[in-house]
């Protein structure tokens, strides 16, 4: 099978990427395909590079605490790219009591400061090897 | 069309009835691959190609790829950190490939990958290969023009003599020309290639200082890529490419069916018996690659 596509997204204003970067490297020693876009992304150059990427997940990380409008905004665009199927997952400074609301408006997954990646890659390995997308189907007639 | 090429790239179920049907469009775009070491700012140049095809009212789709770590199989690529700034553009298509195992800085369904963007229309496709330098021979036989891309500091003449990339490029881009001590890599790149026997079709590589950074020197290698494409046709010499490409396209395949045939027979059995010494790689590797193992 193919290692699993996931675009890594900053959104917002803010310029530290130190934990996208952490959370990037953590997935390609996990043995993912990860694809970085740099900070200060908006959520429209987000949802155009999931659809040329055509990844499984998108990750976006945010520190500004402005998630509550970014996030759902990315889903929404996404949405209407067709790309309604693909997983969003979010991280940074998000309060416990945002947590409901962003899942609410689909954000499959949140994770504050301090999650182990090791955690992030559980996630992304439930959801993603359990509804695989369709892998090649080994040839029928073994000789 | 982004999901045909992951279905060619993934070689999801389809793939072969996708490529069939790609194949018969193929040929028409102009093809442009960079390579060149790590960090010479290949991608940053793209960008800059980018906005000139843009600025020329052309479309343009880019392939990136980005070595896949032989340890984890996982990949960064980060190639488009340097050309996000055209992501909303409609005009622009980019994604993202890991070598997933393929030598020679580049992945096994390039060709693939290429014929479904000229099939979409896109009529100029850059390819960047990874950058390893010294072992990407391989994209001369996948683009039509190959541009490669160097920095000061890189090293002295006798890099320039090693085998390589000064073999295969059409056009030499000496980037970060912002720098000093570009003029010195500028006339050594030249020294180099006045030494190389003239290649065929009467094409003399050519050699310009560029800054991704600062734009200079741009326009000049834009008019160079383009001479080169003119060059191309006018010798004849695009016909002789294409068929190159043609023979490294039906090899991949070819390479590919027979490794995933031969690698599907391995057994545990094989192993034992390569472990207890009553056969040798050789003989066992070619029995599964003939199909009589
Ligand atoms: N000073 C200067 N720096 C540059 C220039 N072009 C690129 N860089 C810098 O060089 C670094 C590498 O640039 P990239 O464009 O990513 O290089 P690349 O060849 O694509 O790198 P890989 O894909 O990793 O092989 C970045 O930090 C760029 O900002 C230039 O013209 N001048
Ligand atoms: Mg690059």
């Amino acid at each position: 099978m193919t290692p699993h596509r996931i675009l890594i997204a900053k959104p917002g204003l803010d310029g530290h990427d130190r934990g996208a970067k952490v959370i990037v490297r953590a997935l390609r020693d996990a043995g993912f395909e990860v694809i970085y876009t740099g900070i200060r992304q908006t959520p429209e150059m987000i949802a155009a590079t999931a659809l040329q990427e055509d990844v499984a997940a998108v990750g976006l990380s945010l520190l500004s605490g402005a998630h509550l409008t970014l996030f759902p905004r990315v889903v929404d665009l996404m949405k209407k790219e067709g790309l309604g199927s693909v997983l969003v997952f979010g991280g940074g400074i998000i309060p416990d009591e945002d947590v409901a609301a962003l899942k609410k408006k689909g954000v499959a997954g949140v994770f504050g400061p301090g999650t182990p990646t090791d955690d992030i890659v559980a996630f992304l390995r439930a959801r993603l090897d359990a509804a695989p997308a369709p892998t090649p189907k080994r040839r029928a007639a073994k000789r | 069309m982004a999901r045909a090429l992951t279905v060619v790239t993934e070689e999801r179920p389809g793939h072969e009835a996708l490529s069939r049907a790609f194949f018969a469009d193929s040929g028409r775009a102009h093809t442009v691959g960079l390579c060149g070491s790590p960090g010479s700012g290949k991608s940053s140049l793209i960008n800059r190609l980018v906005a000139a095809a843009r600025a020329e009212g052309r479309t343009v789709a880019v392939l990136a790829v980005d070595p896949t770590s032989a340890f984890t199989g996982g990949a960064f690529l980060g190639d488009r950190l340097r050309i996000q700034e055209h992501a909303l553009d409609a005009g622009v298509f980019m994604r993202s490939l890991a070598t997933r195992g393929m030598m020679g800085g580049l992945n096994a369904t390039i060709f693939a990958a290429i014929h479904v963007l000229e099939a979409a229309g896109y009529g100029r496709i850059i390819v960047e290969t990874v950058g390893t330098g010294q072992d990407e021979v391989d994209v001369a036989e996948v683009v039509d023009t190959v541009v490669c891309v160097s920095a000061p500091y890189q090293g002295d003449e006798f890099q320039a003599m090693k085998a390589g990339t000064m073999e295969i490029g059409d056009v030499f881009a000496v980037n970060k020309a912002d720098l000093p001590e570009v003029e010195r890599a500028v006339a050594m790149l030249k020294d180099a290639l006045s030494l190389a026997p003239r290649r065929d079709g009467g094409w003399a590589p050519r050699v310009a200082p560029v800054s991704a950074l600062s734009g200079l020197g741009v326009p000049g290698l834009c008019a160079d890529v383009e001479a080169h494409r003119a060059h191309l046709e006018a010798s004849g010499e695009l016909a002789g490419r294409r068929r190159r490409q043609l023979r490294r396209e039906l090899a991949l395949v070819i390479a590919r069916r027979l490794t995933r045939d031969a690698m599907d027979r391995v057994t545990d059995r094989h192993i034992d018996m390569l472990a207890g010494k009553t056969s040798d790689p050789v003989t066992l590797g070619g029995r599964l690659t003939s199909g009589r193992a």
